[in-house]
């Protein structure tokens, strides 16, 4: 665990209380429902819209604004790493950031399967709180709500999130043109492995940690400096890179050019997906956002982005090409070229 | 491992090739991870035109007969059953469905690397029953047996293999003997032969006059073995070489063969899509009867037809290319895949439609 979330740990002590697993009375909006909200999310999570308490959030926002949401289902819910909840503060904590907005407020809902211990869900609660301070926004609504065992896996979590467009963003696929440079932010396939090895029947040592973070700030700097330069960001969460520039490409009807020598990727996480035939470009990231930049600002772009706490591994990874529209190819290790394409499914490890 | 996909390596090992052939030569690489190698690194495009590849059976997911799947899935809707799976065998349509439509009808199916595993599960659910669908080449056969001496050993009363194993040297030689195949020489399974060792592929290269060459994975693995055929082939030779020599001993791995033939006897098996070819798979040997989930069980399952547009049997024999189907990218892809080779990573067709641009994803 990091330094930061353990001293977030140490100032968030649970408090004390007559149960410690959560049961479908605590769902059911009496007593019990009170008992553990009071202990738990408002006290923790408080600010002034919260603890209004009213069925809704009433708020000012100035200008244009960008709305986004999000569930959150992973299993495991504790991985090396994080858990699900700073997850789902930074996923859609990002996703606004990706619209070229300024994240401000979160609903938080909890769907809680009956028998989640306590302890586990003021653990999620203590990691919501820590990723909400870094990334400096407010849970202003929410819902809880219990189901019976076996109907749920744990517990779901789903984030809404609004916030005000930054006033240089322009932020839209339609801008982007040919020549414009791709440039990933950091080392591909992190988080998607760090899940994998603690997903049962596949557990292997490793020390990969997922790369859950908030980028609002990184971004947000960028804007300030790049303004209506940067065309696209997204941020390749499920399906990879690979899925992220497969489906920009489509709808832009224009190519990318990219070479797997140019993809950042850390050693361990690499021979994992080796030892596990799966291919880097399509694991899950979350920590991680793509930008299509126009290419006279590609270089300082990446200079910029190289010195922010989040950028130091970013790499201009591609091109966007009028030749072979739709299609994204990659020139592979030894110089031979492949086309990337959508996965299926859900990438299955190999046999043999 | 990088010094396997050396760019400058690659180009040396093209330009060689160039300069040996005289003449067009067909090769086939017979496991299914180096067609994978072969498409995903874009090697078949910078091969001279005197070099056509061609695609063999060396797919162990492709070549499970459907019947055994039928009886997966079958198990895996029983309610006291959990069925162990490697990833690949999901998605492999049955006669009405696949392992993973059966789990999203609630079947206990899970994702496991090894059999081993299995076991463990077996142990930590013993009111349970535990099949584990033991798939695969010679490759997987020695952990496969292993987790049955395991379950022996600690007098497991619920776990069982549903066993599908193939054998590469009785499928090669079914490839030579088909008339309407004309392949110079072969790229033999690297990893096949690390637990079986070269012996079995003398006699056929000798008998047939074809080059084999046990080859890795690596993209300057199947140049450099690629390399090798084409030297023979050139100078009129026919012997068997070891281009994999870093991980293949030519008399395999000992104790791996012993693990194989303590618990499996070879019969003749049913290859998906070309048939049955004798004396090309194991069977559970009836000491371990009680571990082998097909007399367990006794599954009565007819058998279904295949999809009359799949012509995957042809693919796998090197008889056609995958764009030669009308079915690719058409009514057959990875989404609705018409018969095994479009759904497994290593099967021909999916390697095509994934990496090759054929056809608009």
């Amino acid at each position: 665990m990091s330094d930061k979330k353990m001293r977030m740990q140490l100032q968030c002590p649970m408090p004390k209380l007559d149960f410690d697993v959560i049961t479908l009375g605590h769902g059911s909006g009496g007593v019990l429902t009170n008992k553990l909200l009071d202990s738990g999310v408002f006290d923790l999570l408080s600010n002034p819209i919260l603890d209004e308490r009213h069925d809704g959030a009433i708020f000012q926002l100035e200008g244009k604004l960008a709305f986004s949401t999000d569930s959150f289902l992973v299993s495991p819910i504790f991985f090396p790493g994080g858990n699900i909840g700073e997850l789902a503060v930074n996923g859609t904590v990002n996703d606004i950031a990706m619209c070229g907005a300024i994240p401000k407020y979160l609903s938080l809902s909890f769907i809680i399967e009956e028998g989640l211990k306590v302890s586990e869900f003021w653990d999620i609660l203590v990691a919501i709180k820590g990723a909400c301070e870094e990334a400096d926004v407010h849970v202003v609504t929410g819902d809880t709500k219990v189901v019976e065992k076996g109907k749920g896996d744990k517990i779901f979590i789903n984030t809404s999130g609004v916030g005000s467009l930054h006033p240089k963003a322009q932020i839209s696929s339609k801008n982007i043109k040919a020549g414009d440079k791709i440039i990933v932010s950091g080392n591909i396939a992190s988080h998607g492995m760090a899940i994998m090895s603690v997903r049962e029947g596949l557990e292997f040592d490793s020390e990969i940690l997922s790369d859950t973070i908030n980028l609002n700030h990184t971004i947000e700097r960028l804007l300030e400096a790049f303004g209506e330069h940067i065309h696209l960001l997204t941020d390749p969460t499920r399906g990879g890179i690979a899925t992220v520039l497969k489906e920009t490409a489509q709808s832009i009807n224009l190519g990318i050019d990219m070479a797997q020598r140019d993809l950042p990727i850390d050693n361990q996480v690499s021979s994992a997906c080796e030892l596990l035939g799966l291919d880097p470009i399509y694991v899950a990231n979350e920590g991680l956002f793509i930008a299509f930049v126009d290419a006279s600002i590609a270089d300082d772009f990446l200079e910029t982005l190289k010195k922010d706490e989040n950028g130091a591994n970013a790499k201009i990874i591609g091109t966007v090409t009028e030749e072979h529209p739709k299609q994204v190819i990659m020139e592979s290790a030894i110089g031979g070229k492949r086309v990337v394409s959508m996965l299926p499914g859900e990438q299955l490890p190999r046999i043999c | 491992m990088s010094e396997y996909r050396d760019p400058e390596l690659a180009k040396k090992y093209l330009e060689e090739i160039k300069k040996t052939v005289s003449q067009p030569w067909s090769i086939m690489e017979v496991c299914g991870g180096q067609t994978h190698s072969l498409v995903k690194n874009g090697i078949i495009d910078m091969l001279p035109n005197e070099v056509t590849m061609i695609h063999g059976p060396g797919c162990p997911v492709c070549v499970t007969p459907l019947n055994i799947i039928d009886k997966a899935i079958h198990l895996a809707l029983e309610e006291n059953v959990i069925l162990c799976s490697f990833g690949d065998m999901l998605r492999v349509p049955g006669s009405k469905k696949n392992l993973l439509e059966a789990k999203a009808e609630g079947a206990d199916i899970r994702i496991l690397y090894s059999p081993l595993e299995a076991v463990r599960i077996a142990e930590d659910n013993p009111d349970k029953e535990v099949v584990f669908f033991a798939v695969g080449f010679e490759t997987t056969a020695p952990a496969n047996a292993l987790s049955v001496i395991h379950a022996h050993r600690k007098e497991l009363k619920n776990y069982s293999i549903l066993a599908s194993h193939v054998l590469v040297p009785p499928a090669i030689k079914a490839v030579i003997d088909d008339e309407e195949s004309k392949i110079d020489g072969f790229l033999a399974a690297g990893h096949v032969c690390t637990i079986m060792g070269n012996a079995e592929y003398h006699p056929l290269s000798a008998k047939y006059k074809v080059p084999i060459v046990v080859t890795g994975f690596e993209p300057l693995d199947v140049l450099q073995g690629i390399l090798m055929v084409l030297r023979q082939l050139e100078e009129s030779k026919a012997q068997v070489e070891n281009q994999y020599s870093r991980i293949v001993k030519e008399e395999g791995n000992p104790d791996a063969q012993k693990m194989i033939h303590t618990v499996f006897e070879i019969k003749n098996q049913i290859w998906r899509g070309i048939g049955e070819i004798p004396e090309s798979g194991y069977q559970v040997r009836a000491e371990y009867a009680d571990f082998d989930a097909k007399r367990k069980f006794q599954i009565e399952i007819p058998e279904a037809p295949e999809n009359p547009d799949c012509i995957s049997g042809q693919i796998m024999k090197g008889l056609k290319k995958p764009f030669e189907c009308s079915q690719f990218g058409k009514k057959c892809k990875p989404t609705n895949p018409l018969g095994a080779p479009m759904v497994s990573s290593e099967g021909a067709c999916a390697a095509y439609y994934h990496f090759s641009g054929l056809v608009e994803a």
